[in-house]
C-alpha cells in the first residue's frame, strides 16, 4: 500500500471500529432495556394480572420469540425511523422524540458556539503565559470544575447569577418566547452552566496541545531569532497545534451529553434528557431505549470524529 | 573485601531514605480531609447531634444556627445529621465500587498482557466498545431497567470503571512484560500466576494506587449525578447527591439545605484529586 494513503485507511479503520461499537452497544442496550428487566407483559398489566392476560400480551408484543430475532428485529425498526410505541401513553416514541431533539440540539450548538471560542483563547493565552499568575488561576478554576459533579457547577451559577447577582431567572422557561431579550433569558442559565462543564475540559486539553508545540526546536528558534512571545505561540506553535485541539475539541463536546443530562433535569428543559429522566421513573422501556440511543449515537460520534481529526492532521503518517 | 562494603555503604547513602516520600503541604491538606471524611463516615451515629431521620424543626429551609449548624432541610430534618450519615453512603459505596472495578480490572489486565493472544484481543475489543456509552447514561439504563438498591449501584458503577482499569492496567502490564527480568523469570520456566504475582504486580502497584484514587472522584461524581437525578440512593436514605436533589427546591433563596452537601462533595472530590496530584513521582510514575 502506498504510504500517502495510509491516513485514510486508518480513519476507514477508525469507521469501522466506531461501527462495530455501535452494534455493541446497541446491543448492551437492548439487553439491559428488554431483557434485564425480566417479563415485560407482567410488568405492563400489574400485580392482579391473570397468567392467561400476560399470555396473551406476551404474544401480542412477540416477546415469545428468542432474544436475537427480537433484538435484530428491533435494530432494523430503528433504522427504518421505527422506535416503537411509549408503553405509557401508547403514542410514537418517534413522536414524543421529535421536537425534544430539535430542543436539545439546540442547547446543545448554542453551548458549543458559546463556549469552544471562550475555551479556546482562555487555553492559548494560558500556554503562552505558562507560570503566570493568569496560568494558575485558569488551572485551578478548571480543575476545581472538573472535580465537582455537573449539578453543582449548574447550581453554583444559579446562586452567584439568579440568587446573589439577581440578572437572570433561575429557572428556564421554556422555549415559546417571542423577543429576542426573552430567548436570552431562558437560555442564559442552561447554556452558562453548560458551557462551564464543557470548557474546562477544553481549556486543559488546549493548554497542553499547545505546550508541547513550544517546547519543540523550531519554537526555541524562533525565540532565538527574535520573535515576540505572541509571535512565537501564534505563528509558529499554533499551526502545529491545530489538529490536537481539534482532537480536545471533539472530545470535550462529548461531555455535553452527560451534562446535558443534569442541565436539562435542573432547569426543566424539554429537551431529550428530560424525557429521557422522566421515562425513567415511569420505566417506559421503549422510549429510554430510543433516548438511550441517540445519546450513545451522539456520543460515539463526536469520539470518533476526534479520533479522525487526530489521524488526519498528523502529517507525519502521510510522509 | 574493601571495594564490596564500600559498594554497600555507597547504596545505603543513595537509598533515598525520606524526601521522596514527604509530601508537600497541599498534599496533606488532601490526605487530612480524606481521612476526615473517612473517620466521619465511620463514627457516624455518634457524631451527629440528631437522628437523622428526624424533623426536629417546625420550619423548613431553617438557617444556620446555634442548634442547627448547617440548618435544616425541606422537611426539616437537621442537615448537618443527614450530612454525616450521607457520607455512610457516598464514601461507602464509592469505596466498595472502587475496589471491585479496580481489582476486577487490574486481574484482568495483568492476564491480558501476560498471555496475549486471542483473551487480549477479544477482551480488549469487547471493553473498548463499552468506552461507547457514556457513564451517566449507562447508569440510568440500568437503574432504569431493575431499579435502584446499593447492591444495584455498586456494580453498575464497578461496571462503568472496570474497563477503564483494565485498559490502565494492562498498558503498564505490557511494558513491565517486555522487560529482562521478566523474560528470566519466563525462561526459567516460569508460569504465568507466577510472573503476574511476583514480576509485573509489584511494580506497576504504584501507578494502579494512583489511578483508582482518580476512579474513586469519578464514581463519587457519577454516583452523585444518579442520586441527584432521583435514581441512586432512595429516601428515606439519603446521600450527598440526594441530599442537594431533595432541598433543590430552596435554591432559589439559597437556603444552606443545598449549599453544604455541594460542599461536602465539593471537599472530598477535590481533596483526593489534590491528594494524587502530589503524590511524589516515585510512587505515581514508577514504571516509566
Amino acid at each position: 500500500m502506498p504510504r500517502s494513503l495510509l491516513p485514510y485507511f486508518l480513519v476507514l479503520q477508525r469507521l469501522g471500529i466506531a461501527l462495530l461499537t455501535l452494534v455493541i452497544v446497541s446491543f448492551a442496550v437492548f439487553f439491559a432495556t428488554a431483557l434485564l428487566p425480566g417479563d415485560v407483559a407482567e410488568i405492563l398489566l400489574g400485580q392482579a394480572a391473570t397468567p392467561e392476560a400476560v399470555a396473551g400480551l406476551r404474544e401480542a408484543m412477540g416477546l415469545d420469540e428468542p432474544a436475537l430475532s427480537r433484538f435484530i428485529g428491533w435494530l432494523v425498526g430503528l433504522l427504518h425511523g421505527d422506535m416503537g410505541t411509549s408503553y405509557v401513553n401508547n403514542m410514537e416514541v418517534a413522536d414524543l422524540i421529535g421536537g425534544r431533539l430539535s430542543n436539545s440540539l439546540r442547547l446543545a450548538g448554542v453551548t458549543t458556539l458559546v463556549s469552544v471560542p471562550i475555551a479556546l483563547t482562555l487555553g492559548i493565552c494560558a500556554a503562552m503565559w505558562r507560570g503566570s499568575i493568569f496560568d494558575r488561576v485558569v488551572s485551578i478554576l478548571t480543575i476545581s470544575v472538573i472535580s465537582v459533579p455537573e449539578f453543582m457547577v449548574a447550581t453554583l451559577s444559579v446562586l452567584i447569577f439568579a440568587v446573589w447577582l439577581g440578572w437572570l431567572p433561575a429557572l428556564s422557561y421554556g422555549v415559546d418566547v417571542d423577543s429576542w431579550s426573552a430567548v436570552l433569558r431562558a437560555y442564559a442559565m442552561p447554556v452558562i452552566s453548560l458551557s462551564f462543564v464543557v470548557s474546562a475540559q477544553m481549556i486543559r486539553m488546549t493548554r497542553a496541545a499547545v505546550i508541547e508545540t513550544i517546547n519543540t526546536p523550531y519554537v526555541e528558534m524562533a525565540l532565538l531569532k527574535g520573535a515576540s512571545l505572541p509571535r512565537q505561540v501564534l505563528r509558529h506553535a499554533l499551526p502545529n497545534a491545530l489538529g490536537p485541539i481539534a482532537n480536545a475539541v471533539a472530545l470535550s463536546l462529548s461531555y455535553l451529553v452527560g451534562g446535558v443530562i443534569i442541565v436539562e433535569t435542573i432547569f426543566n428543559y424539554p429537551g431529550v434528557a428530560k424525557l429521557m429522566v422522566d421515562a425513567v421513573s415511569t420505566r417506559d422501556l421503549p422510549l429510554i431505549q430510543s433516548c438511550a440511543m441517540i445519546f450513545c449515537v451522539s456520543y460515539l460520534s463526536l469520539i470518533t470524529l476526534a479520533d479522525v481529526i487526530a489521524v488526519l492532521s498528523n502529517p507525519r503518517l502521510r510522509r | 573485601m574493601t571495594p564490596v562494603s564500600e559498594t554497600t555503604r555507597v547504596s545505603e547513602d543513595t537509598k533515598p531514605s525520606g524526601p521522596t516520600f514527604v509530601f508537600n503541604w497541599v498534599g496533606r491538606v488532601g490526605l487530612a480531609v480524606i481521612l476526615f471524611w473517612a473517620l466521619v463516615a465511620l463514627a457516624g451515629p455518634f457524631l451527629s447531634p440528631y437522628p437523622p431521620g428526624e424533623i426536629v424543626d417546625w420550619d423548613y429551609f431553617g438557617p444556620v444556627s446555634s442548634d442547627y449548624w448547617m440548618g435544616t432541610d425541606y422537611l426539616g430534618r437537621d442537615i448537618f445529621s443527614r450530612i454525616i450519615m450521607g457520607a455512610r453512603y457516598t464514601v461507602g459505596i464509592a469505596l466498595a465500587a472502587v475496589t471491585l472495578a479496580c481489582t476486577i480490572g487490574v486481574v484482568l489486565g495483568m492476564i491480558a498482557a501476560v498471555a496475549g493472544g486471542w483473551f487480549d484481543m477479544i477482551l480488549s475489543r469487547f471493553l473498548d466498545a463499552y468506552n461507547g456509552i457514556p457513564s451517566l447514561l449507562f447508569g440510568l439504563v440500568v437503574v432504569a431497567a431493575v431499579g435502584s438498591s446499593i447492591l444495584v449501584l455498586v456494580l453498575t458503577l464497578t461496571a462503568i470503571y472496570m474497563p477503564g482499569s483494565y485498559r490502565f492496567a494492562r498498558a503498564l502490564a505490557v511494558n513491565i512484560n517486555t522487560m529482562d527480568f521478566v523474560t528470566v523469570a519466563r525462561a526459567r520456566g516460569e508460569g504465568t500466576p507466577y510472573l503476574i504475582t511476583r514480576e509485573i504486580f509489584p511494580n506497576i502497584l504504584g501507578p494502579v494506587l494512583a489511578d483508582l484514587g482518580l476512579r474513586f472522584v469519578f464514581i463519587v461524581l457519577v454516583l452523585s449525578g444518579l442520586s441527584f437525578l432521583g435514581l441512586g440512593v432512595q429516601p428515606p436514605n439519603a446521600d450527598w447527591g440526594a441530599l442537594v436533589r431533595e432541598n433543590i427546591e430552596g435554591l432559589s433563596f439559597g437556603a444552606p439545605a443545598v449549599i453544604f452537601p455541594s460542599v461536602a462533595i465539593a471537599s472530598l472530590t477535590i481533596s483526593v484529586n489534590m491528594f494524587i496530584d502530589n503524590l511524589p513521582t516515585r510512587i505515581r510514575d514508577r514504571s516509566e
